[in-house]
């Protein structure tokens, strides 16, 4: 997991929702998103910067942590990384550890930890903007020689000021590193001292420093998970880790019988020390006057014990309110566009496999997608926004009794929303969930929630099948339906929850802790910077694939070309993709589905949009020389020949809905969970239980709808 | 002995230690919630929710079961 660096940089650290990305960007010049929902960073990230000097460094961003001992995988990069760094001597030139200052004392707790490495260490006192308007004080220079660190700069990132302060002191920092303190900067008690002294010799004898040492063996004995950070070290061997564990063992029992709990051991020495020399050297003055912060105020309404989740729902229906109707201008300005550009090209291209190639193929294939992205843009613009304002934290926070009652977590909702554009962020994000039982549970039923790339879907056959009538005096039931489809998917998703968490047997306790970070005017920035790198990112993948699917799809639906063709079948049906698409009619039948659908389902495996751009292809190639047709008015001109009767009707609309909304059709999704949960087993699991759903609800839809009598 | 959630919203209080053995007691200690530092509660949420308590400079949210192990005194 960790970075090797063989140039000189420096390290950002500091605790979640310290400012710290702000300060990457600001140092960097570049643009990674920020966020206010705790330990949204969950990767490091590496960029450059120019001193004053004129020097050129880089800049590692590590994942926000509160201490150096790692209870979450986006803390334990952090930890990895400092092990690392005293292990193989790749130490960055100096550290910025980024104190939030409005709360200061907490943040400080990790600042002391960065003291122990003998690194520079500049801190850059943060969000000072927030301290004066609460007419607080802080002292930073008794700070500076207090911590004995190279310097203090106050600062605020948000209003942009004290960036060139922090790079001169960076600067200085880096070339006159100061001859380092090899004690701790405070006292520990004697007993407590030569209890510990078997861990800090075996540290010694690694060669590591008298200090670091001793905080190490602070730290290793107030959690056992620290001891789990050495495995991958030479220093220890299978050996020298069993050893370790043994003396730690010893040691906690030992401590355990004096007034030091081994768990609140280091916190209570450092805490102790901190207060201390903030208030005996007045470091922080605090304003009298006790007022009720902006924030509290807003989360009388916000995480109101009724009017909170009432509110939540509201905001909920508001955004996938707005994503139908803000985007129908925009979608209509791209078909019109798609339209055009494809009649530009049939005009200046010579008639020919090619022109067929780009206009039934490429063209008909990414229009049929990029005619999504606003409603995309829209919901990713409103999740940005909710996590910008700090109100997904209450989200979360608000949740928590529900989700545990399903088998998740509080901090499950933020990836389960972020689900709704892409699985794929969002199972990034289930790196904040500490417990494994609930992390793994939120990543399986993850990929029902209604990703983006299933809107297409809905929305072709919403448009094309279900009749635009107003039911129930108000509701229409084309968005009716919409909502139920997500409605679907969400519900099953809680319901395999609940039946997975009966099921998966992991050990391990757990907890919810999280700040609620305060409220803040939302970076329209950085939500539109979010806006356009996603929306980036849907257009360049959905293109690559549909790109080369459609081109791939083209020549299997044109070849093998017969010599003489029968008058009354078009040669599609023996084509390559024709006979794929009919050797499969007899399974999906019962579904309601014909070939053509068979071949997008097979083609939607790489990516559930490919079902729209494959169908456009088939018809248009279905459908000769003419100009492209649109594939709605060709969807509903089908005629079975089996039948006689049309292809599609509501009936299997709903059906091919429902399918899309259970099946895994997605490679990188697969590919992710693979990744995140390091097995084959889950990935596995997750489309084989997914794919059964799909077929079966596709099966109960489309019998259940015929019995019914709905043709 | 009171604890966290013997409190009504608004209350403050000084916290005292810890009942039994928990997990979670070495990532609070980390956090600041310490013996001897102040808190005050702040909300608590429906149906045995976590609560909220205002604790160092900061608001912190955790469950009802783990609340109930922090041990307080009134001012």
């Amino acid at each position: 997991m960790t970075k090797q660096i063989n140039e000189p940089y420096i390290a950002l650290i500091g605790n979640p929702n310290s400012g710290k990305t702000a300060i990457f960007n600001a140092l960097t010049g570049l643009n990674q998103k920020v966020s206010n929902y705790p330990g949204i960073t969950v990767e490091q990230k590496l960029g450059n910067a120019t001193l004053p000097n004129g020097s050129k460094i880089k800049i590692l961003d590590l994942p926000g942590t509160y201490s150096l001992t790692p209870e979450s995988i986006d803390e334990r990069i952090v930890s990895d990384q400092i092990i690392s760094w005293m292990e193989n001597g790749n130490k960055p030139s100096a550290i910025v550890s980024v104190v939030d200052a409005s709360n200061l004392s907490r943040n400080l707790y990790l600042t002391s930890q960065l003291l122990d490495l003998g690194i520079p260490v500049v801190v850059a006192l943060n969000m000072m903007d927030r301290v004066k308007s609460n007419n607080n004080e802080i002292d930073d220079n008794a700070l500076k020689n207090e911590l004995e660190v190279a310097d203090v700069i106050p600062m605020s990132a948000s209003e942009k000021w004290g960036i060139e302060e922090l790079k001169v002191a960076i600067g200085k920092a880096i070339e006159n590193s100061n001859s380092e303190n090899d004690t701790l900067p405070f006292a520990i008690d004697k007993e407590v001292e030569s209890i510990l002294h078997p861990l800090t010799d075996k540290f010694k004898s690694w060669g590591y420093s008298n200090r670091f040492s001793q905080a190490q063996a602070l730290r290793i004995v107030t959690r056992k998970s620290v001891v789990s950070l050495y495995e991958n070290i030479q220093h220890c061997t299978q050996e020298q880790c069993d050893e370790l564990v043994a003396i730690r063992e010893n040691i906690i029992n030992q401590l355990d019988t004096t007034k030091h709990p081994h768990r609140t051991l280091e916190a209570s020495l450092r805490y102790a020390w901190l207060d201390e020399l903030i208030t005996s050297r007045k470091i922080y003055k605090k304003s009298k006057e006790r007022r009720i912060t902006r924030s509290e105020k807003a989360d009388s309404m916000f995480t109101h014990k009724w009017l909170g989740p009432v509110l939540f729902l509201g905001i909920l229906y508001f955004i996938f309110q707005s994503i139908f109707t803000m985007a129908s201008y925009p979608m209509d300005l791209i078909d019109a566009l798609v339209g055009q550009f494809s009649d530009f090209v049939m005009e200046i291209m010579n008639p020919g496999m090619l022109r067929d190639i780009m206009v039934d193929g490429i063209i008909a294939g990414i229009g049929a997608i990029v005619i999504f992205l606003p409603q995309i843009l829209i919901l990713i613009f409103f999740l940005s926004l909710l996590e910008d304002t700090g109100y997904m934290a209450r989200v979360a926070f608000m949740m928590d009794r529900f989700m545990t009652s399903i088998g998740m977590h509080g901090k499950s909702v933020l990836p389960l929303m972020s689900g709704y554009a892409c699985a794929i962020p969002g199972v990034m994000a289930t790196r904040t969930i500490d417990s494994w039982k609930e992390r793994l549970i939120t990543i399986l039923v993850l990929p029902l929630t209604s990703c983006s790339a299933r809107l297409p879907v809905y929305a072709l056959m919403i448009g094309a099948f279900i009749p635009d009538i107003t039911v129930f005096g108000f509701f229409k039931l084309q968005g009716l339906t919409m909502v139920i489809m997500y409605l679907l998917g969400t519900g099953t998703a809680f319901i395999i929850a609940i039946i997975l968490s009966k099921f998966i047997d992991v050990k391990g306790q757990s907890s919810f802790l999280m700040e609620l970070p305060p409220y803040r005017v939302p970076l329209i920035r950085s939500v539109m910077h979010q806006v356009y790198t996603r929306g980036k990112l849907f257009v360049l993948n959905a293109g690559k694939i549909i790109m080369a699917i459609s081109i791939v799809l083209w020549f299997m639906a044109t070849f093998p070309k017969v010599d003489n063709p029968q008058v009354d079948v078009n040669p599609i049906h023996t084509s390559y993709a024709g006979q794929v698409g009919h050797a499969l009619e007899p399974i999906i039948e019962p579904l309601g589905f014909d070939w053509k659908i068979g071949i997008g389902l097979i083609t939607s495996f790489a990516a559930r949009e490919v079902v729209v751009s494959t169908l456009a292809t088939i018809y248009n190639i279905e459908g000769g020389e003419e100009d492209i047709v649109s594939l709605t008015d060709a969807m509903k001109r089908d005629i079975n020949p089996k039948t006689g009767k049309p292809q599609f009707t509501a009936l299997v609309a709903i059906s091919l809905m429902v399918f899309f909304v259970f099946a895994a059709q997605c490679m990188a999704t697969f590919a992710i969970i693979r990744s995140e949960t390091n097995s084959w087993k889950w990935p596995a699991f997750m489309i084989i239980y997914m794919s059964l759903l799909a077929y079966f609800a596709s099966l109960l839809v489309y019998q259940g709808g015929q019995y019914l009598g709905f043709a | 002995m009171k604890n966290i959630t013997d409190l009504h919203a608004g209350e403050s209080a000084t916290i005292i230690g810890f009942s039994g053995e928990m997990e979670l007691q070495s990532r609070l200690v980390e956090m600041g919630v310490i013996p001897g530092t102040k808190i005050r509660f702040i909300k608590d949420t429906p149906f045995n929710g976590p609560v909220e308590i205002k604790v160092r400079d900061y608001y912190l949210s955790i469950r009802k079961n783990d609340a109930q192990r922090i041990l307080i005194k009134h001012d």
